[in-house]
């Protein structure tokens, strides 16, 4: 242990006092792939990106209040716009950086069966993300309409609110089934998943922002770099996102 | 959805909420503030410690206990089974049953000062008159401790509507069942409504104005501090 504590002191003492530090507002799908990204970042540049988690929507309302984030990481494409023609923004420096699956998951095996799961007589409480506030749950709704269930499961919908929210609504098995993002259980051998068919809900691409309170941070500029090049594109695929060829 | 319903409903919902959590809670809480009114001993030290602990715990604790022991793998889930239900969670039993338990150390610890403050007195004044203890409870102790029993009534109400945190935990947010006042707040406010967070919220600050002074005239008015 003791020598644990000293090599961990000898590496603060190795990190040049330049190293800076940048405050990144997430969309909670990207909540382990963010994680991943920040520790690539780390070893990369010594920079630390300090993470914040929530539901584009709450994370969009804080960021309109002048919440102290550099670089917002949203779900959509609309509130990065949003905040981008507020002024609050870099202009044109907004970017896809990843593409969203949205999978259906339970804890038994039963979310496999996809389509014949949520209409299975069994289903007593489906789990999505607040619509309003997350583009996974609005990507949910479009699935249930596409497949002509919404009106007959409208009653056995109970929102998150957040995506992170509604997989440990499924998680606690207080509901059956949960539409949550491909990235939350890729890493998980238990529970089933089906990878919901991309023409049954709109493409859920997730856009990047460096927002003003970052353009004069160096390790904001740097990570915002940083989440285009080749190592961060790696680690956003391995957790199950698409990602477009930089401009 | 009308804006109006949007509010009215969680509004109407809340009322409901608290409401029967103060019944249940006034009818639970007597005997157990009686209880641990009476002689101290440890025992009733460690049940009244016990059922303080809501006080201190932030409502995560308390909603991440409830939203295990209510669901499949819990006690919840269990009695939830009786009628072919999985959880108790995302209902309004659930919500009612949580808010019972956060709200409970507001309603037993002015109705247990109360009980106290009487003393031993004026039951034993029953009693040589040949009351039963049931009667001299009700028509004694009871009366004595009517301002205790005001003041247990609205704290409980006033802080079941003020209940966020737990709700937001175990609610899941579904208009009419489990969308109170104060989660529709959080909804608006996400979702860029502020014009409905606005008025909800100012309503909710109007009635904690009104709630303190009315405890403050009440206080005053039956000349002993309530709590």
């Amino acid at each position: 242990m003791r020598r644990i504590l000293f090599a961990f002191l000898l590496t603060l003492c190795a990190l040049p006092a330049r190293a800076g530090s940048t405050t990144v507002a997430v969309a909670a799908n990207f909540n382990e792939a963010a994680t991943a990204i920040a520790a690539a970042f780390k070893a990369a540049t010594r920079h630390e990106a300090v993470l914040s988690f929530g539901a584009s929507g709450a994370l969009h309302a804080q960021i309109t209040q002048g919440a102290p984030f550099d670089v917002f990481l949203s779900a959509d494409q609309e509130r990065p716009r949003q905040v981008e023609e507020a002024g609050l923004a870099v202009a044109g420096a907004r970017f896809t950086y990843a593409v969203g699956t949205l999978v259906l998951w339970s804890r038994d095996g039963r979310a496999t069966l996809g389509d014949a799961a949520l209409k299975a007589a069994g289903l007593r409480k489906l789990a999505i993300a607040n619509p309003a506030a997350a583009p996974y749950g609005e990507a949910a709704i479009d699935t249930l309409q596409a497949l002509n269930l919404y009106d007959s499961l409208k009653g056995k919908i109970v929102q998150g609110a957040s995506i992170a929210q509604t997989f440990q609504f499924a998680e606690t098995g207080n509901a059956d089934m949960a539409f949550v993002a491909l990235s939350q259980v890729i890493n998980r051998t238990d529970g089933g998943r089906w990878l919901v068919p991309e023409n049954l809900y709109k493409p859920i691409l997730q856009d990047a922002v460096l927002l003003r309170t970052g353009e004069g941070n160096e390790a904001a500029r740097a990570f915002f770099t940083f989440l285009r090049s080749d190592d961060a594109r790696f680690v956003i695929q391995r957790f199950g996102y698409e990602t477009k060829a930089p401009r | 959805m009308s804006a109006l319903s949007d509010i009215w409903g969680p509004v109407v919902l809340t009322i409901e909420l608290a409401g029967l959590t103060t019944a249940i809670l006034l009818v639970i809480s007597t005997p157990v503030a009686w209880w641990l009114a009476r002689a101290p001993s440890l025992w009733k030290e460690i049940v009244g410690a016990v059922l303080a602990l809501p006080l201190v715990l932030p409502p995560t604790v308390l909603g991440f206990y409830l939203l295990v022991m209510l669901g499949p793998d819990g006690p919840g889930g269990a009695i939830a089974s009786l009628w072919g239900a999985r959880t108790l969670a995302f209902s309004f039993t659930g919500l009612v049953i949580g808010s019972v338990i956060y709200s409970m150390p507001f309603v037993v610890q002015p109705i247990r000062n109360a009980f106290a403050a009487m003393g031993e007195r004026p039951m034993e004044a029953a009693a040589t008159l040949r009351a039963s203890p049931w009667r001299a409870f009700w028509t004694v102790a009871v009366p004595l401790a009517r301002p205790g029993f005001l003041t247990a009534a609205i704290l409980g109400f006033a802080h079941t509507v003020g209940e966020f945190g737990v709700v937001l935990m175990i609610g899941g947010n579904i208009p009419g069942v489990t969308k109170v006042m104060s989660v529709a707040i959080f909804d608006f406010v996400e979702t860029s409504r502020w014009r409905e967070a606005h008025l909800l919220a100012a309503g909710m600050a109007l009635f904690a104005f009104v709630v303190i002074l009315a405890m403050s005239l009440i206080e005053k008015r039956m000349g002993r501090p309530a709590s």
